[in-house]
């Protein structure tokens, strides 16, 4: 199967020349050959074209990165990776990562203070961290200290095999792999996470061996939030904390311990390097974070009778990639700096794979990776492209819902998260697809809101109902099955803030007209009180923004499906015919989008209105774009959450 | 900004990291290249070799003082760099960004025991002789042996300002010349490790991120109040 990087499937012949003309501009600009040159020989046309000649007639400048890119713009012309034969190579299931005792960490005891004590092997401190596990940890019966359950990872570089039609990729890793293992956490039962950086200085080409590991959406202490600019050098560890503990636990909830309609269920952890994160994530650092408790048990027999973790319950993160042509080496446009795209889907770090399952109900949990794709997901029957193939969602970014919403399909911008229900049942015996099918030509501005139709888009999963039936004791979801219930948010705000992301004049990321700085906070949260944000997108690309600490309801100008009117439901009535480009801005949620969320879809020149408390931790978070190019340069802010908080509307 | 002193203590006897690695049964095991893969593609190339084919053409430039250069061999070759556009008749992004670098340098040069290569590239080589720029880099108090102001040819700058992701997106932005990128590149060549910031950042925090291609020579992290 052949694509073009916008998501346009091509012939094999066509992309046989987009490959020949590849190689055709590797070997002239290997030669030393300038574009004037090109011109003069009589091979290049002013348009960018190669002329025709020999298979040299595919556009010479074309598709990676940018569209329009007409003159060799970084990234043009870049992205025809190797043919890959779909659908040989399972998919990927990354282990579930398990815990060590105290007495078996490599190093110095952990200790509530930073170890600053200089590591004679390496002549720099033991840790990275600069501040202690902030108080209660250690004196609050909760959160004890150092945890009961103790993990050791080590970031270091590994060979993974992503497709059998490709070399090994050097890639940087969790423990050697990529999406690293599992981490698998109780509600109430603390981890700390002694994390080290082992990663070498020869980055193949992209990438920085200083990392800092953020797990999304957690309600993690700033310092074990893996705030961007809280890195740590290779050699050293850094000890992250994570109380797994419910918001309000501390606050406005401190009797329940915490409230349980602030559960978190499908996390991930990535790494948040200032500068560097899109490098540091496209080359493997990431992973799944999944959250249990006495509702969302992990066991079909108990609670909310969700499908049994981890055999029908099964985390899938998505990304693309693109490759060299020539080594079949992974590559990274580095000098793009608008957002790039691959032409190469993987689920779970393998390319186009293939899952088999039992006919009966699993729970999925995706992850849009990135780093600047848009994805709406469909399932498609090979055998029926046209039919909707429903089937339910119940959470938005890995929150449960208030209760299962049909759909016939999930957005996802990047960071944005869904579990989904699928019950395979109606499948048995057949082969189906998960298919992107999110028209969006580059990585810049993000989908165009066009949907192609079943069949037309990048298959990412094959998958192949052929295991024999088994028992299915999970509840049958419905819209009358409840989880969670909203929290209020109609309260009155103490403060409500205004942010408008732009660019200046001379392309350089604006929040209200500042510029990213990790050295001071832009503004003051006051811990535990309620805020009100309302975001302005200036500018005509998307942004997918997110706001570290506490997920965030989406109280106006939440969008929804992408594209036509033939495939929604009812549940997706509010977003009419057409693809909320403008005037939703008012719009109130409903459907999917009544959740808790920790990442909002800005679509082009839009406002979306988000409200959310700040609670229990203190220290400094951020607010930035999670097209990890935009991030990277430097479409974010510092804010710190402190005892007495500001109130400037516009920060 | 710690001093020199501070920064550089104990650095002397770093490893290179990757030999931080632990104990012997963590060492990566190289994956078996899968039997459909054999033979199909070129070894690997290394990341700076990859990077100089794909971005940095050896594109003859002239500096200030008419000297001819070679854009990847005199300019990129081991050194560390940092790069930025500008034009001689700009007043606008240009001043600020030339400011600001004056202030990165001397930041650097405090901070940094490695000399630090800034070119700043005209994206009006038909307009910008080196006369011209020389007189740009006089007006604006930049004296200094290991900062050069580039023309060259239009149709090779032209190329270099994409293949450096100077150029917009957008073909009526780009056509716009006072609307430039004012985003600066910086790189550690050998190391193949490059960044880009904000030209108009405050210039301590300009110099925090330069210092990022600069491992270990520089402190691991910004300076941030706790």
């Amino acid at each position: 199967m052949y694509y073009k990087a916008d998501g346009e499937r091509v012939s094999r012949s066509r992309w046989k020349e987009m490959y020949q003309a590849f190689k055709n501009r590797q070997e002239l600009i290997k030669a030393g050959f300038t574009r004037r040159d090109l011109i003069q020989m009589g091979l290049l046309t002013a348009g960018g074209m190669l002329v025709a000649k020999n298979g040299l007639s595919s556009r010479a400048y074309a598709a990676w990165g940018s569209g329009s890119c007409s003159r060799g713009t970084t990234g043009c012309g870049n992205c025809a990776s190797p043919v890959t034969t779909p659908w040989t190579m399972n998919m990927p299931v990354p282990p579930v990562k398990q815990p060590i005792a105290l007495s078996a960490l490599t190093g110095p005891a952990p200790t509530l203070a930073p170890n600053n004590a200089i590591n004679p092997a390496t002549g720099i401190a033991y840790e990275g961290r600069t501040r202690a596990h902030q108080s209660p940890i250690g004196s609050h019966s909760a959160l004890p200290f150092p945890a009961a359950t103790v993990y050791q990872v080590r970031q270091r570089d590994a060979d993974v095999n992503v497709s059998p039609d490709l070399p090994p990729q050097r890639l940087w890793t969790f423990d050697g792999v990529s999406p690293g293992a599992t981490f698998v956490a109780q509600y109430g039962t603390p981890i700390l996470i002694r994390n080290y950086n082992n990663l070498p200085v020869d980055n193949g080409g992209f990438g920085l061996n200083s990392v800092t590991t953020h797990l999304h959406n957690g309600h993690t202490p700033s310092e074990s939030d893996g705030f961007p600019c809280d890195y740590f050098a290779a050699g050293q560890y850094y000890d992250q904390y994570y109380p797994n503990q419910l918001a309000g636990f501390l606050s406005t909830h401190q009797s329940t311990n915490g409230d349980i309609n602030e559960a978190l269920s499908s996390l991930w952890y990535h790494d948040h390097r200032e500068g560097f994160t899109a490098q540091n994530v496209y080359k493997g650092l990431l992973g799944h974070y999944i959250l249990f408790n006495s509702f969302d048990t992990g066991d079909e027999t108990t609670g909310f009778r969700l499908p049994s973790f981890p055999a029908y319950d099964i985390p899938m993160m998505f990304a693309d990639r693109c490759f060299d042509a020539v080594t079949g080496a992974m590559v990274f446009d580095t000098f793009n700096i608008d957002g790039i795209l691959g032409d190469k889907f993987m689920v779970n770090g393998a390319i186009q794979p293939v899952l088999h399952v039992h006919p009966r109900r699993y729970r999925l949990r995706w992850t849009n990776s990135g780093p600047s794709r848009f994805l709406q997901v469909y399932v498609t029957d090979p055998n029926n492209l046209s039919a909707p193939q429903p089937f339910w969602q119940i959470s938005n970014d890995g929150n449960l819902l208030p209760h299962p919403v049909q759909v016939p399909a999930v957005a996802l911008g990047v960071a944005e998260r869904a579990d989904v229900i699928i019950d395979f049942a109606q499948y048995a015996g057949k082969t189906i697809y998960l298919e992107n099918r999110l028209n969006q030509p580059n990585g810049q501005g993000g989908p165009t809101g066009s949907v192609v139709g079943g069949g037309q888009g990048f298959l990412m999963l094959k998958i192949v109902v052929d295991l024999p039936a088994v028992a299915d004791d999970s509840a049958v979801p419905s819209a009358s099955t409840s989880y969670y219930t909203l929290p209020s948010v109609s309260a009155s705000p103490r403060v409500s803030r205004s942010f408008n992301f732009d660019q200046d004049r001379n392309g350089q990321w604006t929040i209200n007209g500042g510029l990213f700085s990790c050295n001071s906070p832009r503004f003051l949260v006051q811990q535990n009180s309620l805020e009100q944000w309302n975001f302005q997108n200036g500018w005509n690309w998307s942004h997918p923004i997110h706001v570290h600490l506490e997920e965030h309801q989406v109280t106006q100008g939440a969008p929804g499906l992408y594209g036509s009117s033939s495939d929604d439901s009812a549940n997706y009535s509010r977003w009419g015919s057409q693809y909320c480009w403008s005037g939703c801005d008012t719009n109130s949620p409903t459907g999917v989008n009544l959740a808790r969320k920790d990442t909002v879809r800005l679509v082009p020149r839009s406002n979306a209105t988000i409200r959310m408390r700040f609670r229990d931790w203190l220290g400094r978070y951020a607010m930035h774009c999670h097209n990890v190019i935009h991030e990277d340069h430097a479409m974010m802010l510092r804010f710190d959450v402190a005892t007495t908080g500001d109130t400037n509307s516009r920060p | 900004m710690i001093g020199r002193r501070g920064l550089f203590a104990g650095l002397a006897t770093l490893p290179v990291a990757g030999g931080l690695v632990g104990r012997a049964e963590e060492r990566k095991v190289a994956a078996a290249t899968p039997p459909r893969a054999k033979g199909r593609f070129a070894p690997p190339l290394s990341g700076r070799e990859a990077l100089r084919r794909r971005y940095f053409p050896n594109v003859e430039l002239t500096t200030s003082n008419g000297e001819k250069v070679k854009f990847y061999d005199d300019l990129l070759k081991d050194k560390i760099v940092v790069l930025n556009l500008m034009y001689a008749q700009c007043d606008g992004i240009c001043p600020t960004t030339t400011s600001n670098l004056k202030t990165v340098r001397k930041i650097l040069r405090e901070a940094v025991d490695h000399e630090i290569f800034i070119y700043s590239l005209t994206l009006k080589p038909e307009e910008d002789s080196p006369a011209a720029l020389k007189e740009y880099a006089r007006i604006h108090g930049v004296d200094d042996q290991h900062w050069s102001f580039l023309t060259g040819k239009p149709d090779e700058v032209d190329l270099l300002r994409h293949k450096l992701g100077f150029a917009d997106p957008d073909p009526e932005v780009d056509r716009d010349k006072s609307r430039h990128s004012g985003m600066l590149r910086y790189g550690n060549e050998s190391l193949a490790i490059w960044g880009t910031c904000q030209g108009s950042a405050e210039p301590d925090w300009i110099a925090q991120e330069i210092g990022f291609a600069v491992p270990r020579r520089f402190k691991r992290r910004p300076r941030v109040n706790d």
